[in-house]
């Protein structure tokens, strides 16, 4: 589709033409300190790419990264760096606004090359799923924590809980989000969870961590890095790899989603109903163009709200199909996280579901679908603000 | 001991909830210590609004009145918590945390503890009365709002 230059538009302009990753390792695991993860996973991207890591100008992060940089680009001895991007919000809402941003960085000529990445090492920062060290707590977290609302599960479960009252959604339809990402992980040699299936015996027998999320519903912990490569699309031939366009992307949240203490007017929401509609416009595709999706898991719940929201289903016809079947590759309805994401391959902040999203596009996935023209990452349901890219194949340009 | 009678739903050793340096939020403190509950509405346009915030978000006015508000309502949501995610909660057990709507306060929510056995069966919907749970032997002292079912109406 020809579209005039004079468009505000991500749209065919960026493609990225190297990913890469360390070892995944269980948290508190890796023998690395985290921002030697960084620097390993930005090497590989390169190494993919075939690009000369001293050509990197600019980058990109979430998630207040620890991995500033400018230290970034000291270690690696780069002479010019342009541009360092930085989204705001914790949690892995800004796994694909980083892409974005760095994306916006190119399209704008402040930058020609930007690396786009996460690292987290949690033995030696601490976990996200434990709250220590904290005598006094104010904001926010005052309503929550004296309460036993401490940790992520316990924030998100009656989010998930009234959405599933409001619309009749069973709790299968969590499991079999479970389900899927434990099957393509089983496929994943990179998966931490590769060689540990799951099936629904063992799924309905694990305990409850916070009602209504099983063990299995919950995202893992993870220590390790996970980089990729950015550069105009005038530039994609010069490298080895197939370049993986970026068809559009979008960010932010609909009214007043961060209000304190859940008082979100839309609580009952995965918080797409306004950034879902900003993707398609973008990409001027809809939902039966997409081929895959990697959906960020933190919890399973959050997976359902967030489809939905990307216009997949309605929320009552959620039980009917989110069924393992439907969520598989190679030719499932929609295949789903296939590479195990961050229940099953490695909780990389959802940063591995974007690499693996570059997979599918370029026929590389361990779990490798049919229709891979386009493939979608949604990132970081239920917080704010939360982010979506569509990447595609030249063809689907 | 002031007049909370209730005992603590919680095992003690839980971050203690502390007004914000800027000091946004210390009316409502305050008032959940001398058995008040304490919500923003906005004197130029009567919207409700919780948590605090320096401006109404409908008309812009700065600094919101706080008023006093009955402590009841209806649950909207609820969640029963297995897993440990502090050291004070290990060998603890399940608790029920729920999100609690006030309609006579412009349907603003506020969480809490759900009193009473922790495997009772919860309703979204359920009307429940507000309970001050005090602690005034903490460094510093505070109080919480807890809920409690409401005998049938």
């Amino acid at each position: 589709m020809a579209r005039p230059r004079t468009e505000r538009t991500l749209r065919g302009r960026v493609a990225v033409i190297g990913i890469g990753e360390t070892d995944y390792y269980r948290h508190g695991a890796s023998p690395d300190a985290e921002f030697k993860l960084a620097l390993k996973a930005i090497l590989a991207a390169c190494a993919d790419a075939g690009i000369d890591p001293r050509e990197i100008d600019g980058f990109a992060s979430y998630s207040d990264d620890r991995s500033e940089a400018s230290r970034l680009a000291a270690a690696l001895g780069i002479d010019r760096l342009r541009s360092a991007t930085m989204q705001w919000g914790g949690g892995g809402g800004g796994c694909c606004a980083a892409v974005a941003n760095g994306a916006a960085a190119i399209v704008a000529g402040l930058a020609d090359c930007v690396v786009v990445f996460r690292a987290l090492a949690q033995g030696q920062y601490g976990r996200f799923g434990q709250t220590a060290g904290l005598d006094t707590v104010s904001g926010e977290r005052a309503y929550l924590m004296p309460y036993g609302v401490l940790a992520p599960p316990q924030r998100f479960a009656m989010r998930v809980q009234r959405y599933m009252h409001e619309h009749g959604v069973r709790q299968d339809a969590q499991r079999a989000i479970a389900l899927a990402s434990y099957h393509h992980a089983q496929s994943n040699p990179r998966a931490v969870m590769h060689g540990k299936p799951l099936d629904e015996a063992k799924y309905e027998a694990s305990r409850w961590i916070v009602e209504p999320f099983h063990l299995y519903d919950c995202c893992m912990e993870n220590d390790g890095a996970a980089a990729l490569v950015l550069v105009s699309e005038e530039r994609t031939r010069d490298f080895r790899q197939k370049p993986v366009y970026l068809l559009g992307a979008a960010t932010g949240s609909g009214p007043r989603t961060a209000a304190m203490a859940h008082n979100s007017p839309r609580y009952a929401s995965a918080s797409f109903d306004t950034v879902a509609p900003d993707l398609y416009r973008m990409a001027g595709l809809g939902p039966s163009d997409v081929g895959v999706v990697q959906a960020y898991e933190n919890f399973t719940g959050g997976v359902v709200m967030a489809l939905a929201e990307h216009g997949f289903f309605k929320p009552e016809e959620a039980n009917d199909f989110l069924t393992l079947e439907n969520l598989i590759a190679p030719s499932g309805r929609l295949p789903l996280n296939t590479s195990g994401g961050n229940l099953a391959e490695c909780y990389m902040h959802g940063f591995e579901l974007v690499l693996e999203a570059v997979r599918q596009v370029r026929g590389t996935s361990t779990s490798q679908v049919t229709r891979n023209d386009v493939a979608m990452v949604i990132a970081g349901p239920m917080v704010t603000p939360v982010s979506n890219l569509l990447l595609g194949s030249e063809a689907a340009l | 001991m002031s007049s909370g009678t209730y005992p603590s739903y919680l095992p003690p050793g839980l971050p203690i909830p502390v007004a914000e340096p800027d000091g946004l939020s210390a009316p409502y403190w305050i008032g959940l210590r001398q058995n008040k509950l304490l919500v923003q509405r906005c004197a130029h346009c009567q919207t409700w609004q919780f948590g605090p915030e320096w401006l109404c978000h409908r008309c812009h006015a700065f600094d919101p009145a706080w008023v006093e508000v009955e402590p009841h309502g209806r649950i909207f949501s609820w969640e029963r918590v297995w897993h440990p995610s502090h050291t004070s909660l290990k060998q603890h057990g399940p608790y029920v945390a729920v999100l609690v709507e006030l309609p006579q306060a412009g349907g603003v929510r506020m969480v809490g503890n759900l009193l009473g056995h922790p495997m009772q069966v919860v309703t979204i919907g359920a009307k429940v009365e507000g309970v001050f749970e005090h602690h005034p032997e903490a460094d510093p002292p505070f109080s919480l709002l807890q809920w409690q079912s409401r005998r049938s109406t």
